[in-house]
């Protein structure tokens, strides 16, 4: 049941499940170049060619046409350089932005909400080209060997490049998906006995970071300031072995009354590979002081916080302090209806990256699909963290959902970020961030302890072995 | 393609299972090793950097300062013992078996039998000083500047409660 009252809050679900037209062409397009990679592009076979083909048809009509053409042909025979293999990720990286662009109209669609016009922002200066070709050249390497090739001696080649990298903030964003991307590669090796490969998934992982390599197109530059009140909705936590972000969605309301704004704040961090949980939490919450808030359930007044044209508040402690109580489901159901949204940046339009809060309510729960006036749409409760006061369960009872619409793999699915639910027929909201700022609740406290204990020890090691 | 094989999020590695640290601080599977660095239990200023290969289980031990282990002359020391443990705890006891090649009833325990019964040989101690330097390459992630810059690139890496 809907019910009648919808304030302009909710989501007319039958638009996510309508086919998008040309998409299914599109991501056609990206498998050919997909599948290319798989074997590698040393000695390419028929199918292979045709595969790069086919994308660069999907691109004939745009500015990079030429290009990609050359590339393909290269490729074909064997011959590719750095630069194709270059082209050849640009041109993928353009077809899934124009997939992102049209599943973007659609959400806009089904939540109602304004959209802003782009800005232009002129990319940071961006340096150390050395570091960034030893990058390509890697890259250039594992495309020319392909998945199936994989071995540790290759794989290994990023350790060098990822540790030079690391300590330059311009250069983190390159450095932390190198390092996630090459420990799934090492994990996987030898590719000849893999008995299947995540294809679209590395080959949007190695065409980002091909891409990254460019100089400057790493930096995304604050375009303004802002002054005004935060009201957090959740935290989305993204995580790999050896980094986690983590990454609060929040309605700005700006103090010269304009109108209502969706923004994201984000703080990340690498880690060691055994800080996890409750330890990845302690990691970024000395950081951001809006964890806290969050966890708290309060707003935070933000005096001439840096934002980007795409909604990012680069985070300053000290452009911010701590606000009134701010329930977040009121939040979703007064403020969030008539918060605009801003557009993405050029190079990261990409589905994977679509993350649009959401509110829903009057739903029914059948496994792991909500049904909402009739229409089905599944609930990814995996994203969920693992420190997290947030289940399964809870979620399957929820009566209303706050939550990321994200969409992969050919659909849309709902994140919950929180629900309100009933605990022993008692109403009560539960937050999947619950515990980023910290927790007094009893497992929480039980997991704080264990990752201060993991970090503790780390710690010393490190202080007794690593500056001899 | 199976969905699993066209999502952009695929889960490739599960996470690491929280342990204790204290006495394993590091424990890997990498370079076609099981590999770690176990702490000294009588003196705090000494590591012991334990391996053992894939496949043939040939097996390595030494300190920090490259004297080699007493325990470990014939058979696995308990530096070994106590690393395939913890690798275990970490990883799983069925990613560990599978990446050592071991067909054995899922425990550290059962594992390290079976591959003390095929009597491996003893490896040289050339992986030691490979161990160590990836041990403090490791710790030295804990010294890196957190940045509130976004990494659009980390939408890629979903948490997982799923095991893999």
């Amino acid at each position: 049941m809907v019910p009648a009252d919808q304030g302009g809050a909710l989501m007319r679900a039958d638009l996510l499940v309508e086919p998008v037209a040309g998409l299914d062409e599109a991501m056609a397009a990206v498998d050919g170049g997909d599948q290319a990679l798989v074997a590698g592009l040393r000695r390419p076979q028929p199918a292979q060619v045709a595969g790069l083909r086919e994308l660069a048809d999907a691109v004939a009509g745009t500015p990079l046409a030429d290009h990609v053409a050359e590339a393909a042909e290269k490729a074909a025979t064997g011959a590719a350089g750095e630069d194709h293999f270059l082209a050849l990720a640009a041109a993928r990286t353009a077809v899934l932005g124009s997939v992102h662009d049209a599943l973007m109209t659609r959400v806009h669609e089904a939540t109602g909400r304004p959209v802003v016009e782009p800005v232009e922002a002129t990319p940071d200066g961006q340096q150390s080209p050395n570091l960034l070709a030893a990058a390509r050249s890697w890259l250039s390497d594992l495309a020319r060997t392909g998945w199936q090739g994989i071995d540790h001696d290759l794989v290994s080649g990023a350790a060098q490049i990822v540790s030079a990298m690391l300590p330059h903030p311009a250069l983190r964003r390159l450095a932390t998906l190198l390092d996630g991307f090459a420990a799934e590669l090492a994990a996987s090796c030898p590719g000849a006995a893999l008995d299947r490969i995540p294809v679209r998934r590395w080959g949007d992982l190695w065409s980002r970071a091909m891409l990254l390599t460019v100089p400057g197109a790493a930096g995304v530059p604050a375009t303004g300031t802002v002054t005004g009140r935060l009201l957090p909705l959740g935290v989305d936590l993204h995580e790999h072995a050896t980094a986690a972000q983590a990454q609060v969605h929040a309605v700005f309301e700006p103090e010269d009354g304009g109108p209502p704004r969706l923004v994201r704040a984000s703080v990340s961090a690498p880690k060691p590979d055994t800080v996890v949980g409750a330890g990845i939490w302690q990691l970024l919450r000395p950081h951001m002081s809006l964890l806290e808030a969050v966890s708290a359930g309060r707003a935070m007044d933000l005096t001439d916080m840096p934002v980007t044209a795409e909604g990012d508040l680069v985070w300053h402690d000290e452009n911010a302090r701590l606000g009134e109580p701010a329930d977040a489901f009121v939040t979703a159901r007064v403020a969030l209806p008539a918060a605009t949204t801003s557009p993405t940046a050029p190079l990261d339009r990409h589905p994977a990256r679509i993350a649009v809060p959401v509110f829903l309510e009057g739903h029914t729960v059948d496994g792991p699909t909500f049904t909402i006036a009739g229409h089905p749409l599944p609930v990814d409760t995996d994203r969920i963290p693992a420190a997290s006061p947030l289940t399964p369960e809870a979620v399957a009872a929820s009566g209303a959902c706050l939550g990321l619409l994200r969409w992969d793999a050919g659909t849309f699915s709902v994140q919950p970020l929180a629900v309100e639910t009933a605990v022993k027929k008692k109403a009560v909201t539960v937050h999947a961030g619950a515990w980023a700022g910290g927790t007094s609740d009893k497992v929480g406290v039980k997991a704080e302890k264990a990752a201060t204990d993991a970090v503790t020890v780390l710690r010393e090691r490190a202080g007794r072995l690593l500056r001899r | 393609m199976s969905d699993w094989e066209k999502a952009s999020t695929a889960r490739v590695l599960p996470p690491a299972r929280p342990r204790k640290l204290a006495k394993v601080p590091f424990v890997e599977l990498a370079d076609g090793r099981l590999q770690g660095v176990v702490s000294s239990g009588s003196d705090i200023g000494r590591v012991y950097v334990s391996s053992v290969e894939a496949g043939g289980y040939a097996f390595a031990c030494s300190t920090n300062n490259n004297r080699p282990c007493g325990g470990a002359r014939g058979s696995f020391c308990n530096h070994i013992l106590a690393m395939v443990d913890e690798a275990v705890l970490q990883y799983g006891a069925e990613r560990v078996a599978r990446y050592l090649r071991v067909e054995a009833e899922l425990t550290g325990a059962a594992i390290a039998a079976e591959m003390m019964r095929t009597r491996p040989a003893q490896a040289g101690t050339n992986a030691a000083a490979t161990v160590f330097s990836q041990f403090l390459r490791h710790l030295a992630y804990l010294e890196l500047a957190p940045t509130t810059v976004p990494l659009p690139e980390m939408q890629w890496f979903p948490p997982t409660r799923a095991v893999l």
